[in-house]
């Protein structure tokens, strides 16, 4: 929360000695309140009045890091509750569950499962990052040989586990990795607590309800832990969401730190069975703050929309993703081979460049500048037009490096084409499909 | 020390609009609080899920659909079966085939199959365009005298043919103007102010504000949704208390995910399974961002998604 001036100048000195180089106390704090200068240059703040401000300067939710190596991920630390006030900072995480609960069989071919979805979109990679592996008393299968198994994976593990003796053991066999102890509740915080210190991992907390869930944060908070994870609890789906809600808004608008951590949602507890409803409320919980959102699987139907998703809620809204414009030869495209036309949006090149290298055929994509926008977008805002194409050409002497003379437009601008046979003499123009996935069929056509 | 949670209630509302007649009548909007923030005040109206169907009958059907219509013959018969699907809480007509590039499908053709929709099922309808701009003023013109006292939502007018939509649904016939826009908070506010300069009753008026599937430049949608429901609530303004309505099939049912096929893409798997994930998982979205309702295409997304607004309020 920013701090205004005269609370600084509240907690300063009142020496007006100048030594920060400031004609007055008053100045420096204004300068402080407005970023221009730190703290720091005043000699004189009493160590009671700097932690003061630094609490209340911190930010209003914990940036927590698990899992180590190509497996570190981070948590937390956003400052606005919609993405367009600012930035996004730490992406949802999604885990595949397993529990103990499940015969051995089961746990094998769900975890078999977990490394099928890895592939790489737009330039992130996407695949299963978290595993959750849950403890339940009744297991029919040993727990701590479960999480073996699961840590043989490499990704980072969620031990959901409220028995304190089998998170111990547990932690045993996998601290190193930095798992996450989602285990702490009313009745267990204090041993909890003291495992997750030895072991140096995070500690998840759950509560009955929110004054619970609270109160056990205060008290896990007053022996000295600030690593906390809060599991938004699976009652319902209703009130999962009213904590996952409330919890996020109250530390970002209403300053409690109390609540200032990620927070883990139990997808797979919610809606066991029912992989579309996960599908669903992995979605909700994107957007409605899930710092961790546990499934039951992770199938390709779920993530390809689940990620892209992410991709785009997680992205500033600052910085448009943009391609350079330019010729972009695909399968060995030469200066004989076709030529197709699109915009220099990154998720449009991305598309489209996939679709083609499908397909085989040697081509060159050729890009224009239009603005990093989509292609409908661009042509819409007269970005894509086929002036700015034929301006292209011309500037990037594009008639000089290839000889080929065919420029497949995208569908979706058809409009464009007797303009640009116009602006473009010798080329024959050719309209291509509206979905770039119709790309593969239509070049194989050709 | 407990929980101090503060309410974020807000002194404005979203306007309520009823669609439909009769036992079938369905309202949305009517709320003060962000969506499904039922603990901060009770959402007044949950949102509600339409099915989608069009004049091509089966033929412009995804193909994990079709299966789900067998038999069905005619448009009547079709309308029948999407409004005995579970979890379906109106209809919407899309005149696909009216569009000059494609079908081109005449009017006098395309308005008698709305009629037989409309004496087919007794749900709240929504009549959908051809996304061509003249040819939707003159189709939706139309569809809003035959369906007189249906209290029907016209979708869509936009900047290019408010004027015909709008004069005809909104003030003729007193249906529902659907105002559509381009992901744009200060597009979607003009079209509403220009819509209650022709003389339409705000009450009479639902948006879509625009959309993509899941991945496609969908956080604009985020964005445009919550920014409208900001400025809606918490500045009270009443040039955008409009409840949103979004199309959410006619996005999905187009992109790779949903539509490549197993042979093509064989590690993605069946692909009607990622054609139900796209289409609840966008539909989600846009609920979470401020949608008060969706339209949808596959049986199985429709039920998940009323089960999931049924569980949320
Ligand atoms: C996100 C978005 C925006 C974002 C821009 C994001 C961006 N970087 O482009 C913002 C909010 C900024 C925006 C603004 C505007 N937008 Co806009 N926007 C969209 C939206 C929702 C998604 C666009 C998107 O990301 N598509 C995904 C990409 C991958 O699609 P694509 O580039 O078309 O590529 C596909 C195909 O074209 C094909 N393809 C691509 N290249 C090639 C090449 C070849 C050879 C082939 C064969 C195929 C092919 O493959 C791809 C996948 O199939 C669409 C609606 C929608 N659902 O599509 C509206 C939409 C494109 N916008 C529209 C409009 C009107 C505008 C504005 C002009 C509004 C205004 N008046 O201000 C402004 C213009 C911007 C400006 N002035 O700077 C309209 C266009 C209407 C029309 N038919 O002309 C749309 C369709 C919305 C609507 N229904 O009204 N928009
Ligand atoms: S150095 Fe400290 S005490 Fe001296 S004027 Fe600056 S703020 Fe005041």
């Amino acid at each position: 929360m920013a701090l205004k001036g005269l609370d600084i100048f509240k907690l300063s000195p009142k020496k007006n000695c100048k030594e920060c180089g400031c004609p007055t106390c008053m100045a420096f704090s204004m300068k402080v309140a407005q970023g221009a200068m730190d703290i720091s240059a005043c000699p004189h703040f009493s160590p009671d009045a700097l932690a003061t401000l630094s609490a209340a300067t911190a930010p209003p939710m914990k940036t927590l890091k698990v899992g180590t190596g190509d497996a570190e991920l981070t948590l937390g630390g956003e400052t606005v509750l919609e993405r367009h006030e600012k930035t996004f900072v730490s992406k949802t995480r999604y885990a595949v569950a397993v529990c103990n609960c499940m015969d051995e069989a089961a746990i094998d071919a769900r975890l078999a499962a977990v490394p099928n979805v890895d592939y790489e979109r737009i330039g992130e990679r996407m695949y299963v990052e978290m595993i959750y592996v849950n403890y339940s008393a009744e297991g029919k299968t040993d727990y701590v040989e479960t999480v073996k198994k699961a840590a043989a994976l490499g990704r980072t593990l969620v031990l959901g586990c409220t028995d304190v003796d089998t998170a111990k053991a547990a932690l045993e066999v996998c601290k190193d990795s930095k798992p996450v102890l989602n285990g702490a509740d009313a009745s267990n915080y204090e041993a909890m607590n003291t495992l997750a210190k030895e072991a140096g991992v995070v500690l998840g907390v759950r509560g009955a309800d929110l004054n619970e869930l609270h109160t056990t944060v205060e008290k896990l908070e007053a022996l000295g832990n600030k690593d906390l994870i809060l599991d938004v609890g699976c009652a319902s789906v209703k009130e999962a969401f009213a904590n996952a809600v409330q919890i996020r808004r109250s530390a970002i608008k209403d300053g409690d730190r109390t609540f200032g951590y990620p927070s883990l949602v139990n997808a797979a507890a919610l809606a066991k069975g029912d992989i579309h409803m996960q599908a669903a409320l992995a979605s909700l919980f994107t957007l409605k703050y899930g710092s961790i959102v546990v499934m039951e699987e992770m199938s390709y139907a779920q993530a390809l929309p689940l990620y892209g998703l992410r991709q785009n809620v997680f992205t500033d809204p600052q910085k448009p993703m943009k391609v350079e414009p330019g010729i972009y030869p695909i399968n060995g495209g030469d200066e004989n081979s076709i030529c197709l036309t699109t915009v220099d949006f990154a998720l449009t090149y991305f598309v489209v460049s996939g679709e083609l290298e499908r397909s085989g055929v040697p081509c060159n994509l050729i890009i224009s500048d239009a603005g990093g926008l989509s292609v409908l977008t661009s042509w819409a805002a007269g970005k894509f037009s086929a002036s700015t194409i034929a301006k292209y050409f011309a500037e990037a002497d594009i008639e000089g490096k290839i000889k080929c003379r065919k420029l497949v437009l995208p569908g979706k601008v058809a409009v464009l084409k007797g303009e640009l046979e116009a602006k473009l003499p010798g080329w024959e123009i050719i309209v291509g499909p509206n979905e770039a996935v119709q790309l593969v069929k239509f070049l194989k056509d050709m | 020390m407990p929980f101090n949670a503060k309410s974020g209630k807000f002194n404005a509302n979203i306007n309520t609009v009823e669609l439909g007649c009769g036992d079938k009548k369905i309202a949305i909007g009517g709320e003060n609080v962000l969506p499904f923030y039922t603990f901060d005040a009770p959402v007044e109206n949950a949102p509600k899920v339409g099915v989608e169907i069009t004049d091509g009958i089966l033929e412009n059907e995804p193909e994990c659909v079709k299966k789900y219509y067998e038999g069905c013959e005619s448009i009547a018969d079709m309308a029948k079966k999407a409004a005995s699907l579970e979890g379906v809480d109106f209809l919407c007509f899309r005149l696909e085939g009216g569009d000059p590039n494609g079908a081109d499908k005449s009017t006098e053709e395309l308005i008698g199959m709305v009629k037989e929709v409309a004496e087919a099922v007794d749900l709240p309808l929504v009549i959908a365009g051809c996304k061509n701009a003249e040819k939707d003023a003159e189709l939706l013109a139309k569809a809003a005298e035959v369906l007189d006292g249906k209290n029907a939502v016209l979708l869509a007018a936009k900047e290019e043919n408010y004027k015909t939509v709008g004069a005809a649904a909104g003030l003729a016939y007193k249906q529902i103007v659907g105002a559509e826009s381009a992901v744009d908070i200060n597009l979607a506010k003009q079209l509403n102010v220009l819509l209650s300069q022709l003389g339409v009753s705000s009450t009479n008026v639902v948006m879509n504000v625009g959309t993509a599937a899941a991945g496609y430049g969908f956080e604009y949608v985020v964005s445009t949704m919550q920014r409208v429901k900001a400025a809606a609530l918490s500045q009270n303004d009443n040039m955008l208390q409009m409840p949103i309505i979004t199309p959410v099939a006619s996005e999905v049912w187009g992109v790779k995910e949903a539509v490549a096929s197993e042979a093509d893409m064989p590690e993605w798997g069946d692909a009607e399974q990622r054609g139900i994930d796209m289409e609840v998982e966008t539909a989600a979205a846009v609920l979470a961002s401020g949608s008060n309702a969706v339209i949808l295409k596959h049986p199985v997304s429709i039920a998940t998604i009323s089960k999931l607004v049924k569980e949320l309020v």
